[in-house]
């Protein structure tokens, strides 16, 4: 909708620029320039620093030694296990949510169900963070809900609480799966809903005129239509979880995951020599991040092309 | 809307069990909260007895030393919301504003920048804020309200998108030209015109920016300031009961925040169709 708002405007507007343009052009770019400043002062100095400082020794000149810690056989497994916890939660989020979504077409657009379902899914996906964390403490931690209920039923050494032979699950890296599922989940529901609502009922009317089933429906129609917004979506996920911090921070005390061994290196007084390391750990999420997002844009293009011919 | 053979959409029972499943599942970990902060005393042969016990016990005077610094927190990061708004308001409304209006071959870079803090993370952002900070506080010196200005960077692509999308639905350049051609001056316009016609949008941006800044807690754990989110984590080390109640609170008033917003935005798209409908 915003895209063909887009494509459409500059026709009516450029006559708007037009027909303003003599009068006051100084003051207006003035307005532009207290959001400039703030932009340049707290997203691109901070983000050029974070970026730059893995390039500078502990005096601040330049060296490309900082880079050794990628070879850190901690670091390494830090980094593989964002990846796997990332594609895990995104392929089981992304299946579960567009679920939910298919659901949800049956719902009236503006009815009860689509109003809660998305303030939750915001919420949830959004802002839990921490408390996210804390929900999962009691529901399946050492004294959790669930932990309890299966102690009481005589399972006492379940997986819950002895996990890999080493304690509380969600207190072990493999453990965050279960908790980012349940920001991974409405976060599919926010992203992949429009797309699937996208979806024009003269299709369906088309196909069924035609003689083909439902299976038929989604193998050629919507499956296929849908596909691009899918992948996009898991792409989101992915980057996601790989960017969530606050959760992880909350249960897990030490390393195990990239942001976890950012955490580590900014805090640690112990390695003083390697500090800029985090500088290192922050690039490399950077262009991770980049490198998805820019995939996700390509992808948003194809879905948009759909979309936008499906909604006027 | 087509008869209901020919749609794509699911059965009426397929949905309500596809539903319900996803609503158990999670309200699971709401319940438990809840279940977890009614808890009294241990469970003892099985059997666990719950009161009230540690919810009245925030209010207790006697407690009042040991929850210092959560109240202190939720303070400060009331504060830091209103601040953050108040950025989103005087820095980031005024430029959309203008580049709709002045500027329209700027706005792919303004939607850039605001979805700049998307790809890259907060925890990667905390790096360069740690020295970007130590400037801020030989400034304001090192107080928590200072948060909002990393807060409202991170609020951009969340308050951003409301405000595109209300501009979107409504001609923007049409109702200035209008509104100038019959004699308004800027402010004028500005005040009886545009703003009114961007309420919506500019109200869910501001409670967007609400829940996101309480829910913050990456930038104010690394610069070392209590906010509400640390001060949570924090408190959770002594006294899990506490920290349990005020999460499940804090997840309920976003969502009740969230659930205005929707009708809010609801109510808006209800009057769009029916304007274009009329067009």
């Amino acid at each position: 909708m915003t895209a063909l708002a887009e494509q459409t405007a500059p026709a009516v507007t450029d006559r708007g620029v037009e027909g303003t343009r003599l009068r006051r052009r100084g003051p207006a770019w003035l307005g532009l320039a207290p959001f400039g400043v703030y932009v340049l002062l707290f997203l691109a100095v901070p983000a050029i620093l974070a970026v730059t400082s893995g390039f500078a020794d502990g005096e601040g000149r330049f060296t490309l030694g900082n880079f050794a810690a990628l070879a850190n056989p901690n670091i390494l497994q830090g980094l593989w296990a964002s990846i796997w916890i990332s594609a895990l939660t995104a392929v089981i989020g992304g299946i579960v949510g567009a679920l939910i979504c298919y659901a949800l077409l049956g719902m009236k657009p503006d009815g009860a169900v689509r109003s809660v379902v998305d303030s939750a899914s915001s919420v949830l996906a959004q802002f839990g963070g921490v408390m996210l964390a804390f929900a999962f403490i009691a529901t399946i931690g050492a004294n959790g809900l669930i932990t309890t209920m299966l102690k009481e039923w005589g399972w006492v050494e379940n997986p819950l609480n002895t996990f890999n032979g080493s304690g509380v699950m969600i207190y072990q890296i493999p453990g965050l799966v279960v908790v980012y599922l349940y920001f991974q989940i409405p976060l599919m529901v926010l992203t992949f809903l429009p797309a699937l609502q996208g979806l024009k009922s003269t299709w369906a009317e088309a196909n069924a005129t035609l003689g083909g089933t439902r299976l038929q429906y989604w193998l050629r129609i919507g499956g296929p239509v849908l596909l691009p917004a899918f992948l996009g979506s898991l792409i989101l996920l992915f980057a996601n979880s790989f960017s969530s911090y606050a959760t992880a921070a909350a249960l897990v005390s030490q390393g195990g995951i990239v942001p976890l061994a950012i955490r580590q290196q900014l805090t640690s007084e112990t390695v003083l020599g390697v500090s800029n390391v985090a500088g290192v750990l922050a690039l490399v999420m950077v262009i991770v991040m980049v490198v998805l997002m820019t995939a996700y844009a390509a992808l948003q293009r194809r879905t948009g092309r759909w979309q936008t011919g499906s909604r006027r | 809307m087509s008869a209901p053979r020919f749609s794509a959409e699911p059965a009426r029972a397929t949905s309500v069990v596809i539903l319900v499943l996803a609503a158990v599942l999670f309200l699971l970990p709401i319940v438990a909260m809840l279940e977890f902060s009614f808890r009294q005393g241990q469970r003892i042969d099985g059997v666990q007895n719950y009161g009230l016990q540690h919810w009245q016990g925030i209010f207790d005077p006697a407690n009042s030393f040991k929850y210092q610094d959560l109240f202190e927190g939720i303070g400060n990061s009331l504060l830091i919301c209103v601040l953050t708004v108040v950025i989103v308001l005087v820095l980031l409304l005024p430029v959309m504003i203008l580049v709709e209006l002045r500027y329209p071959r700027l706005r792919r870079v303004l939607e850039f920048v605001c979805i700049i803090p998307i790809t890259i993370p907060a925890i990667v952002l905390v790096v360069g804020y740690v020295p970007v900070y130590s400037v801020v506080a030989q400034i304001f010196g090192s107080v928590p309200w200072t948060i909002a200005f990393a807060a409202g960077i991170i609020v951009l692509p969340y308050a951003y998108r409301p405000i595109a999308a209300n501009m979107a639905g409504v001609e923007m350049t049409v109702l200035s030209e209008a509104s100038r051609s019959l004699g308004a001056g800027w402010g004028r316009t500005l005040l009886t015109v545009i703003l009114p016609n961007l309420r919506r949008g500019i109200l869910s941006s501001c409670f967007i920016t609400i829940a996101v800044v309480l829910g913050e807690y990456t930038i104010a754990a690394f610069l070392s300031q209590n906010t509400f989110q640390t001060a949570l984590v924090l408190i959770n080390h002594t006294d899990s009961y506490v920290s349990v109640i005020f999460a499940v609170l804090a997840l309920l008033f976003g969502f009740v925040l969230l659930l205005v917003i929707g009708r809010v935005g609801a109510v808006g798209t209800r009057r769009e169709r029916r304007t274009r409908r009329t067009a």
